[in-house]
Order: structure tokens, then sequence, then C-alpha cells
């Protein structure tokens, strides 16, 4: 098993508004294998985003390394990082579509300014990738024309036009109706098999992500417990890891509280 | 409030930490501490803000280089301003026209009318009122255009694709402003002087022989030359505040958060490239005249 991404120590803490220092990360180490679904899940505020972005590069690690296949980036230069930010492939929490530019140029993007393709290969990779995510006939809209669900397929739809070998997604059914975050989850899985890439999710959508999981990794107080498959976390005997199973899978997860 | 570290501004980690220098902005009661505290959020500021011109200029030279977005950079920047402009340039000319008859007919000198009006025009209204108008117009939308794309996430999601944010749409901006100011300054100048004529010659009597003849004789190319440089600093200084203010909206002290941070700092964005407009246009005037 090869790691895509590697945390070795990593610390990461923030100045906070009142004084003092908050630490979010505290000497955190994981690795993330190559090809797989890995979870990361924990309460608001415990550092899933910003262990996105020390992902991403956008946020600096104040010391420990993080190495992207093999490649440590918290060292790295402007052009390095760059190289390897290639090989990434986003999904915003928000979406982060462009908003002035349509559908059709969102999804341009990339290959326009990426790579070297003519207009007219573009054109027909952008339909097909379209049609492919549903969004066939809708190349006009603006962003702001379109629902939820539809600006998630539209996001994903624009990372995946460099094919990345890694995908990151950071809630990526936030404030989708339980019909739309279902046709989310499957089409994950419909392109996680098509593609092959490894995909790191940050989700507290619990227990519903779990399915898609073939790691966990849940955060709580800049600490990572590393779970190598979703029923294992049941099996956790620490403290608050049982707590956090109380707390986000209700009572049918409890069948030996009920038993007593 | 999350502050971030050195590091974020894209500093490597082989520059010495630089923790000292990074301001937690404690609520302290010691007024001395506080008074370190602005100094050294001062400080970052300026030095977060002189990066960002280094990578603006750095997008200068990265391609491929964005022609159609700097063309349409310059269309809205400078012809979006052309109305405006014009309207400014066309009472600033009359007012002068009347004020300078006034002053100049005391002293029996109204035939200096065209050359004092076109002095004044070319050194110094001119290229401020043409700052000050562009800050307000299309400096604010900058601001705000970049704060949102901030707020949003799209500008970490070009950072992402690894499409460089500077060459993909703040270098353009950068460009089409030190293109158009100095343009828009030139058409200024030939309103204004358009205008006191109207007011000096049309409604005053002042002959239209004196009018041009006292410009061709006191306007030099060293003024003209002066006006230039002005401008263009002027247009360079508008646009750096404007699109800086907005690409760190995060972490302007006092901002806020959301939709409100983004109002706060463009007003904050137009207020600094006023001050630093007229802060500038003595100091060039002081060095250059």
């Amino acid at each position: 098993m090869t790691a895509a991404i590697e945390f070795d120590k990593v610390v990461k803490t923030f100045a906070k508004t009142g004084g003092g220092v908050q630490t979010v990360l505290d000497g955190v180490s994981f690795t993330i294998p190559r090809g797989k679904t890995t979870v990361i899940a924990g309460g608001s505020g415990q550092g899933k985003s910003v262990t996105l972005k020390l992902v991403l590069g956008l946020v600096r690690a104040d010391s420990g390394r993080v190495l992207v296949h093999g490649r440590d980036i918290t060292r790295a230069g402007a052009r390095e990082l760059e190289e390897v930010r290639s090989q990434f492939g986003v999904l915003f929490q928000g979406s982060a579509l462009f908003d002035s530019l349509t559908v059709f140029e969102n999804v341009a993007l990339p290959l326009r300014e990426r790579t070297a393709k003519s207009e007219e290969e573009i054109r027909l990779l952008v339909a097909a990738s379209l049609r492919q995510f549903e969004l066939a006939g809708h190349e006009d809209k603006y962003p702001a024309q379109l629902s939820g669900g539809m600006q998630k397929r539209v996001g994903l739809a624009r990372a995946m036009q460099l094919k990345p070998s890694i995908m990151l997604f950071d809630e990526p059914t936030t404030g989708l109706d339980p019909v739309m975050t279902r046709e989310i989850y499957h089409l994950f899985a419909r392109t996680q098999t098509e593609f092959g890439f490894t995909s790191v999710i940050v989700s507290h959508d619990i227990p519903k992500i779990f399915n898609l999981a073939d790691q966990v990794i849940i955060l709580h107080r800049g600490q990572m417990d590393v779970f190598s498959s979703p029923e294992a976390i049941q099996w956790s005997e620490k403290p608050h890891i049982r707590e956090f199973v109380k707390m986000t899978m209700g009572d049918i997860y409890q069948s030996s509280v009920v038993e007593k | 409030m999350v502050v971030p570290s050195q590091q974020d501004f894209g500093i490597p980690r082989s520059f010495p930490p630089c923790t000292a220098l990074r301001p937690t902005f404690a609520m302290t009661s010691n007024p001395l501490a506080r008074l370190g505290n602005t100094g050294l959020y001062l400080l970052c500021d300026l030095g977060k803000m002189t990066l960002f011109l280094c990578k603006a200029v750095r997008g200068v030279f990265r391609r491929p280089f964005r022609f159609r977005e700097l063309l349409r950079q310059v269309h809205f920047i400078g012809f979006g301003s052309l109305a405006v402009i014009f309207f400014t340039a066309a009472s600033t000319g009359m007012v002068l026209g009347l004020q300078g008859y006034y002053s100049l007919n005391k002293f029996g000198a109204e035939g200096m009318l065209g050359s004092a009006v076109s002095l004044t025009l070319i050194m110094e209204l001119g290229p401020v009122l043409t700052a000050l108008m562009v800050a307000g117009r299309a400096g604010s939308a900058m601001c705000a255009e970049l704060g949102i794309m901030r707020i949003s996430e799209q500008i970490d999601a070009l950072d992402c694709m690894a499409v460089d944010p500077f060459r993909y749409f703040i270098t353009p901006k950068f460009l089409a402003a030190i293109i158009s100011v100095p343009l828009l300054t030139a058409v200024f100048d030939v309103v204004g002087i358009a205008g006191g004529y109207v007011a000096g010659v049309g409604l005053m009597g002042v002959s239209p022989g004196s009018y041009f003849q006292g410009m061709e004789g006191s306007v030099t190319n060293h003024d003209i030359r002066l006006g230039i440089i002005k401008s263009f600093i002027f247009g360079l200084l508008v646009v750096w505040i404007c699109t800086g203010r907005g690409y760190f909206v995060r972490e302007i002290r006092g901002a806020g958060f959301g939709a409100e941070s983004v109002s706060r700092v463009t007003t904050q964005a137009v207020v600094l490239s006023s001050i630093a407009v007229l802060v500038f246009d003595y100091l060039l005037t002081a060095v250059l005249l």
C-alpha cells in the first residue's frame, strides 16, 4: 500500500482574537492510501478544513511535514507547489464556482488555462463531461441560476477536467436535501470506479458517508484517530470516540446500552 | 478571528521564523502594548501589500498572457469612466475659467486665463481628479469583486487548479489601470481646457486668441511630462490599493466577516487610495516641479 498523502508530526496553531494561541493540530501523523477513499470526520472547529488546506498548501504547517506522493510541500517553493497542486481536484464547500462565468466557461477553465488544447477539442470534452454529470442543456446558465446540487455537480465536473490523481471534497453534501445527497454519493462511487483516483472526503454527514469510506480519520482536540474501516470505530475503547459514535450515530449503534 | 502565520503569505519556510512579527491583536489594557500591536500589524500589512505588488508585476511575464482580459479591463476602467471624466472635467474647467477670470481681472491680466487654466489642469487637477474618479468608480468595483471572490473561495479555487490568480485576473487589472488612467487624464485635460474656454471666452468675453496664445506660450514639455508621470503613478496606486485590499479582505483588522467585511474593506480601499493620491501628488510636485 503506497501513500498518496502523508502527515508527519504536523503542528498547526492560530493566534486567537483575545490573545493566546489555539492549537488546531498537535503533532498529527497519518497516511492516506493511494486509490482509496478516506473520510475525515470530527466535530466543528476541530480542524477538518485546516487539514485540507494543509494538503493543498494554502496554509503552511508550523512544524512537521506534509508529503504528497512523497514530496514535502511544507518546504516547496511556488513553482513546485503549483506542480503538486496540478495533481489535485478540489470540490469546495460552497462549490467556489466563478460566478461571472457560465457553466460551460467554468468547466472549460482548467482546460483553457492548463492545457494547449484547441477551442474545438475543449468544446467536445466539456460537452461530454456535462453529459456525464447530467448537466447537458445548462451550459449557458450562470452558477446563481442553478440549484445547490447542480452547483456541486458543476464543481465536480470542473475538478475532474484535468484527470486528477487525488480528489479532495470539503463537506460535499452540506446544505443538500437527502435525495440530492444520495445522488452525490452515487456520483462519487461511480466516478471513482471510473477514474480510480484517491479521494479524501471531509464531512460530518455521519454515518451515511461511512458507506463510501475505506478508511476513517476522526479529529478530536488536535489529535487524530485512524480506523481501517467504519466498523472499527464502534469497537474503539477510547471514551471520546465512544462519545462521538453515540452523538453522531444515535441509538442504533448502542445495542449494549439497550441490553442493560 | 484566525490570523494567518507569516508562511501563509507565500514566504518560504527557509526564511527565519518570524513569530515575533505575528500580531495577536490582544485586547490588552496596556496602551503601549496596543500601540506596539498596531505598529506590528501595519508593518505586516505593508509587507503583504509589497509582496502583492511584486506578484502582480511577475504576472506580466507569465504565459499565456490573457490579452482579452486586458482589453475587457481597459474597456471597464477606461471607456466605462469616460462619461464621469467628461462631466467632472467640463465643470472643473468652467469653474477654473470663471474663477481665473475673476482673480486675473483684478490685475487686468485676463489674457493669462488660458495659461492659468491649462497649467492647473495639466499639472495638478487633471491627474488628481481623474485618479480620484477612477478610484471611486472602478477601484471600488475591483475591490468588491476581489473581496467576494476571496470570501467565496474562488481565489482559493484558482490556486488549487494551479492557475496563478495574478496572471489570470489581477495583473490585467494593473496593466489596464496604468494604460487607462493616463489616457483618461489626457481626455480630462482637453475637456477641461474646452470648459475653461466656454466660461472665459464665451461668457466673460476674454478674446479667443489670447486664451490660446497664453496657453501656447506657457505650457512646456516639462509640464506635460509631469502630468503624465503623475497619472501613471496615481493609476498604479489606485489599482494596487484597491485590488490589494480586496485580495486580503480576510486579514484586515476590524473588517469583520462575510458581506460586511467586503463593504467595509471597499470603503477603506477608496478612502486609502484617495489619500494616497493626494499625498503622492504633493510629493511628486515637490520633487519633480
